[in-house]
Parts: C-alpha cells; sequence; structure tokens
C-alpha cells in the first residue's frame, strides 16, 4: 500500500485506473527531457524517485508544467518531507510515498512543510 | 550594502526553524543519517576529522561591522576563539557541537547572515570580486547581480539535489579577482554599446580534473540572464552524470558533450525558462541595486599620508604592498593580511575580528570585504587616515606587508582538521612563510602567488597557483608536488608539474630553488615569476629543482 501527501496531510490513493492505460504515464528519473511528452487524453503523470538524492524529477515536473501540462502530476518514491515544498514548487501536486516511509515521516512533518507558498524566493524572481 | 528586506528576514528564520526541527528529528532517529546529511550540508554543517565544521556564508564576500562583531561572538562561544576564513568567501568555524548549531544559525540571522548553501549538491554561495564598488577598473559594481543571483539559487526547489555541487562567481572587470574561469558558472558584467549585460562562462573548475572555463555566451542581456542560468542548471540537472561522484560535475559535462553541444541545449532550454519571467526580477534588480549606491565619499587633504609614507619605513612597506587604488580621489582599497609569518592562512581571533570590525565603522563606511586569497579588505579609506589604521592594525597583528607577495600564501585546512586530507597544508605554508621573512627577500621577489592543497580536491587552488603546492600520500609518507604557471586571472592556465615530488622537509629548499633560478633569469625586477616562466618555460626550474639527470630520479624521490 501506498500513502498520498498533499497539503492536507496523508490520505488514500483515489487514482484508480491504474498507470498500464492511456490516460496515464508513469516516468523513470532518467527520462530524457526531449522524450517528455504528453498530449490532451493525458490526466496522470507520475514521476519516480529512485532515491531522495536523484533529483532530477524536480526538473522533469518544471519542464512539463512548462510545456502546458495541466493534469495530475505525482512524485512518487523516495521523497522525504523535507523535500515536499520542493516537490510543489515545482509543479507536483501530490507525493506518493510507502507505509514504511510514512511511518518513519508521520503526518505531521509533511503538514510542517505545507506553507510551501510562503517564504519562496521564487515567487519574488517571477512576479 | 544590501540589508535583509522582511521577506529574507522571514525566510532565514523559517529555514532556522525547520533546521532546529530537522536536528531534533535526527536526534530522535526520524531522519536516518543518509537523509540528515543533505540537509545539513545545504544549511552548511560539515563532519570533519574531529567535529562537525560550521561554514557561513558572506555572500559575495561583503559584510559589515556589526556582522563581523557577530562572527567573532560565535568564535567565542561556540568555537575556540577563533574563524577560518576561505578561498569562496565563507568562515569556517571547526569546532561546534551538532545541538549548538541551530542556536549559532539564528545568532547568524541577528545580523542578516545564514550558512544555508554553502555545502551540498546546491548552488552555493556566490562569490564576487572583493573590490566590487571600490576598484578603479570595473565596468559595473558585481554584487547586485550576485544578490539576486543568491537570491534566485536560495532554496531554488528543482537545484537543491544536483548531481554535485555548483558554484558561481562573478567579476565587474576585465582584471578578474573572482577567479571565474575556475567556476562552474563564471559571470563578467560587459558593456556593448552603453547597454550592461554579462559574458557566461561554464565548466570551469579545480579538483582532480581541472579545468578552465569556455565561454558560454559573449552578452547576455540583464532581462535574460535569470532564465539563462536556469537553463545551464537545468539542462545539467538532468545531463550530469549521476552514476559517478568524480564525473558529476559540469565540467565534465562540457567535456564529455562539448560546448557546442551544451551551448545548444542551453539555447532550446532557454526559450522554456524564458517563459516563466515576466519582469519581476528586473524591478527586483533595481530594488537590489540601489542598495550599493557608493558611499558618500569626503573630499579631503591626504598630507598626513604622505608625510607618514616619507617619515616611516614601516608604514610605507605596507602601503607599497597592501593598497590599490581606488577609483574615488583621495581614497584607497587596503587589504589586511590574514597571512601573518608562521600563523594558519585565514585564520582570524575574535579579538583581530572586532579591531577590523571597528576599524570599518570608525574610518572604512563600515564595509569590510573578504578575499578568496583569505585576506580582509578595508575597500573605501581615506588616505589621511591610513596611519592610524596602520598603527591599530600592527598594535593587533594585523599589519603583515606581503599582499601577493610569496607569503601570502592560500592553504586549505589540510590534515590538520580535514578528512580527506593526503598530507598537512598549513605546517608547510607556515614553513615558507617563515623562511622568506628569515631571508628577507620578499619584496625583492615580488608577486608571487603559491597555494596549497593537501589532496587532489584542491579546496587550496593548487593548480592556479604561479607555485601550486600539492600534498600527497605515498605509501604512508607525504609527498608534495609542485607544478609551476598557474594563473587564477583573466588570463587564466593551469600549473604543470616540475616532476618528481618531495618529502614535506625538502620542501622549503624545493622552493628556495625555484625563487632562486627566477632571480637568477628574470630580465629585471619588472619582470614577474609568472611572466618569467611563461618566457623560458619549466626548463632552468627543472634544473635547479633535480639537476643535470632531469627526470631520471625515481618517482619515490
Ligand atoms: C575541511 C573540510 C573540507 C572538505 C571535506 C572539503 C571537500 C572538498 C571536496 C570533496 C572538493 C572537490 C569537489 C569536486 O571536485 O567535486 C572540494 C573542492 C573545493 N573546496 Fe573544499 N573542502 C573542505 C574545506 C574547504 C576550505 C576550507 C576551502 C577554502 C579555503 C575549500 C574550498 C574549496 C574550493 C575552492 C574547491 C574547488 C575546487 C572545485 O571544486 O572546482 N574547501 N572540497
Ligand atoms: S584540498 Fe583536500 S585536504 Fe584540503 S580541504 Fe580540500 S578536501 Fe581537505
Amino acid at each position: 500500500m501506498s500513502i498520498i501527501v498533499t497539503d492536507a496531510g496523508f490520505a488514500p490513493d483515489d487514482w484508480s485506473a491504474g498507470f498500464e492505460t492511456e490516460t496515464a504515464l508513469d516516468l523513470p528519473s532518467d527520462t530524457d527531457p526531449e522524450a517528455l511528452e504528453f498530449d490532451a487524453d493525458t490526466q496522470m503523470i507520475r514521476v519516480d524517485f529512485p532515491s531522495f538524492a536523484d533529483g532530477r524529477g524536480f526538473t522533469l515536473a518544471r519542464l512539463l508544467r512548462l510545456r502546458g501540462y495541466k493534469g495530475r502530476l505525482r512524485a512518487k518514491g523516495h521523497v522525504i518531507s523535507d523535500q515536499y515544498a520542493m516537490a510543489r514548487r515545482s509543479g507536483f501536486d501530490e507525493v506518493e510515498i510507502s507505509d514504511e516511509l510514512a511511518a518513519r515521516q508521520p503526518e505531521a512533518e509533511w503538514l510542517f512543510r505545507s506553507n510551501w507558498q510562503q517564504h519562496d524566493y521564487q515567487s519574488r524572481m517571477r512576479g | 550594502m544590501y540589508s535583509y528586506t522582511e521577506f529574507d528576514t522571514a525566510f532565514v528564520a523559517e529555514r532556522n526553524r525547520q533546521f532546529r526541527q530537522q536536528v531534533e528529528r535526527r536526534i530522535s532517529g526520524a531522519l536516518t543519517e543518509d537523509e540528515f546529511k543533505p540537509l545539513r550540508l545545504m544549511n552548511g554543517l560539515y563532519l570533519q576529522l574531529h567535529a562537525y565544521m560550521l561554514r557561513v556564508a558572506i555572500p559575495y564576500g561583503t559584510l559589515n561591522g556589526a556582522q563581523m562583531d557577530q562572527l567573532a561572538l560565535l568564535a567565542e562561544k561556540w568555537d575556540k576563539g577563533y574563524g577560518h576564513f576561505t578561498t569562496r568567501q565563507n568562515i569556517q568555524y571547526n569546532w561546534p557541537e551538532l545541538r549548538d548549531v541551530p542556536d549559532m544559525l539564528d545568532a547568524l540571522a541577528e545580523v542578516g547572515m545564514h550558512a544555508i548553501q554553502t555545502s551540498g549538491n546546491t548552488i552555493r554561495n556566490v562569490t564576487a570580486d572583493h573590490f566590487a564598488g571600490a576598484a578603479a577598473d570595473e565596468v559595473a559594481d558585481p554584487r547586485p547581480v550576485a544578490e539576486l543571483l543568491r537570491q534566485w539559487s536560495t532554496d531554488h526547489p528543482e537545484f537543491q539535489f544536483l548531481p554535485r555541487k555548483f558554484k558561481i562567481a562573478v567579476t565587474g572587470a576585465e582584471n578578474d579577482r573572482a577567479v571565474i574561469k575556475a567556476h562552474d558558472i563564471g559571470i563578467q558584467v560587459v558593456e556593448h554599446g552603453g547597454e550592461i549585460g554579462y559574458r557566461v562562462l561554464v565548466g570551469g573548475g579545480l579538483g582532480r580534473t581541472p579545468m578552465i572555463g569556455k565561454e558560454l555566451a559573449p552578452f547576455v542581456p540583464q532581462e535574460d540572464l535569470l532564465p539563462y542560468v536556469e537553463a545551464v542548471v537545468s539542462v545539467w540537472n538532468l545531463l550530469g552524470r549521476r552514476d559517478n561522484k568524480y564525473k558529476a560535475r559540469i565540467k565534465i559535462t562540457v567535456h564529455e558533450h562539448g560546448i557546442d553541444e551544451i551551448r545548444e541545449r542551453v539555447a532550446s532550454r532557454f526559450a522554456e525558462t524564458k517563459a516563466a519571467f515576466n519582469g519581476a526580477d528586473l524591478a527586483l534588480f533595481d530594488e537590489i541595486a540601489a542598495q550599493f549606491a557608493p558611499p558618500a565619499f569626503r573630499n579631503a587633504p591626504t598630507e598626513a599620508f604622505d608625510a607618514a609614507y616619507e617619515a616611516d619605513p614601516v608604514f610605507r612597506a605596507w602601503t607599497d604592498s597592501n593598497l590599490t587604488a581606488h577609483k574615488a580621489g583621495g581614497y584607497a582599497i587596503a587589504q589586511i593580511s590574514l597571512k601573518a609569518h608562521g600563523e594558519t592562512p585565514g585564520d582570524a581571533t575574535a579579538e583581530q575580528m572586532r579591531v577590523m570590525a571597528d576599524l570599518a565603522r570608525r574610518f572604512g563606511h563600515d564595509e569590510l570585504r573578504i578575499t578568496h586569497e583569505q585576506n580582509v579588505v578595508l575597500p573605501h579609506v581615506h588616505k589621511s587616515d591610513l596611519p592610524q589604521i596602520h598603527k591599530i592594525l600592527k598594535a593587533h597583528g594585523l599589519a603583515t606587508a606581503n599582499i601577493g607577495m610569496i607569503s601570502d600564501i592560500i592553504a586549505c585546512p589540510g590534515m590538520d582538521y580535514c578528512a580527506l586530507a593526503t598530507a598537512r597544508s598549513i605546517p608547510i605554508a607556515q614553513e615558507i612563510a617563515t623562511r622568506f621573512d628569515e631571508l628577507k627577500i620578499e619584496n625583492e621577489i615580488g608577486e608571487l602567488k603559491i597555494k596549497i592543497s593537501g589532496c587532489i580536491n584542491a579546496c587550496g587552488h593548487h593548480h592556479v597557483g604561479h607555485i601550486g603546492i600539492l600534498g600527497l600520500d605515498r605509501a604512508g609518507v607525504e609527498n608534495y608536488q609542485i607544478t609551476l604557471g598557474g594563473d587564477a586571472t583573466e588570463t587564466a592556465s593551469l600549473g604543470e608539474r616540475t616532476g618528481p615530488g618531495f618529502p614535506a622537509e625538502e620542501v622549503v629548499p624545493a622552493i628556495e630553488r625555484i625563487v632562486g633560478a627566477y632571480m637568477d633569469h628574470r630580465e629585471g625586477p619588472e619582470e614577474s615569476f609568472l611572466q618569467t616562466y611563461r618566457r623560458l618555460g619549466m626548463a632552468p626550474f627543472k634544473l635547479a629543482l633535480y639537476g643535470e639527470d632531469t627526470g631520471k630520479r625515481s618517482r619515490a624521490a
């Protein structure tokens, strides 16, 4: 089982269509930015974080948003609560973590970072 | 000088609150050491040989008296009474306890300072020319753009877990005092037809694979700078190697893909990043730039200076070596050497920090700078005040007259502090400085920069020293390789190895032989060591070092 983290805290996964469908994409962290494509039917894109030290997913999320993707965007894997604000600011809507990680990093630690819209230098740079 | 906006203050307070919580979670076990490591690193906390080390940022090397006083307080309260200024315009404290670090960070925040992104795989403290805003030769003050880059890079959501660290340096003058060619990105402020813009270099770096930065763009206009730099880091974040940390720096990415391919990739990424900026950064830049308006220089006679210069040979020697031309009439840029012969290069005691803070307040428009050569600068002093300044410096062991000379050595912490060291570097620097002080020939030798690293990571910049010294470990014995002809300025070059290395006790005699060869071969005192080396090449120095059987000696020698 896995847990979905949003600004509201922990919740079960409500994406029932799975990732083997036309409407969802499951991307590894080494996805070539040239191959980063989606179409009008894409409703969900999930980007893998094999390790929390692998920061490529943040740039992939940002590029997807810059390229006009408006659907649901999820970071999945080894993302720690300290990275929640980075994930949200890069364009992710939510983070999918394992039960094991959720036990070690309980909901309160994620909620501690739910104020990601505050104290953000980027918002000052970009108006 | 820049002072924090409410936003900056609130940001740092929040960041410190987060770090305090991270320390608690580490202690409770909620964070593994693996997970805590990048978090402490991005807040400036290293684990060294004996203890933690806290590296505090001095953005673009600029600070005021109150900030220097606070650095002194940290040194006294949480360290052993001193701090160590580094080659990247930071100060390091070598002995803090983990549980005290959040309090140290709060104390720094009181004076608008932090330790954010001084370590880790992030965009590091942005450095700049230490004479910014004072030098007679600059196109524009590089600090406003350095501050803009500081704000842009601070907590940048995409760039906190990069393949490796990323260092940016900015110069506002053609004369490069910021070593921009040895940075991941080097930026030079340039003017084309009345418009200010930026020349961007990429892929420089020292470490185990030293490289000189290459030009990526000759002129990036102000409104494109942030999206352009963002495009570079974005391209590298996805393209840079994550399989081998020794190949992860952008210099290797540029080397493997070629500068032309990187330039194309950056250009196409720039088309995307640019769309996310709407000009707010330009308004912010103007606000920042207004804070760097020059101080109100006074128009006063300089007779007091001239009289002391005539009368006092010690003062004269100090002014000859430690002053640089200022853009305002009657003013000078004065360097305070932290290289007293026989002391640790770059160390200052809390008392010395307070003396420097006080001098800045009384005589220097409340400004101080830290140089990448590990010295301190009073950037704006009126010449008539210099005799008194010199007297006070002398009373506190701060009047060493050796800027740019053979004893003004850059040395990394080496075996005395660093867990990665393969040899000592501080004692070697001390021995060289002491020896040439005894010989009383420093002035005669003139400009000669020695840089020493205690392992191939090259924190001491040895590759770009006129004489570089690299301490290695050969079967448990320290062995020092010497390179000649390195240059850290706009004419940057990497030094070449002389040949087999030397055991510790033979380093000083070897340096003496190199200097002797230079003195014998130079065309006159106006030809510097580097010029002589460039004219003659390695041969005469090799001969002086190894004798006729050059190269035949075994490597173990
Ligand atoms: C004592 C703890 C220190 C450790 C563990 C450390 C570690 C390292 C490592 C591993 C590198 C190579 C990075 C790479 O090539 O990717 C490096 C480079 C560097 N370090 Fe340090 N360092 C320390 C202290 C210092 C100090 C005190 C200074 C300044 C005096 C400094 C300045 C630099 C610089 C300028 C480089 C640049 C070369 C480059 O990466 O292009 N370091 N350091
Ligand atoms: S050069 Fe090596 S020994 Fe010196 S500080 Fe850097 S890592 Fe340590």
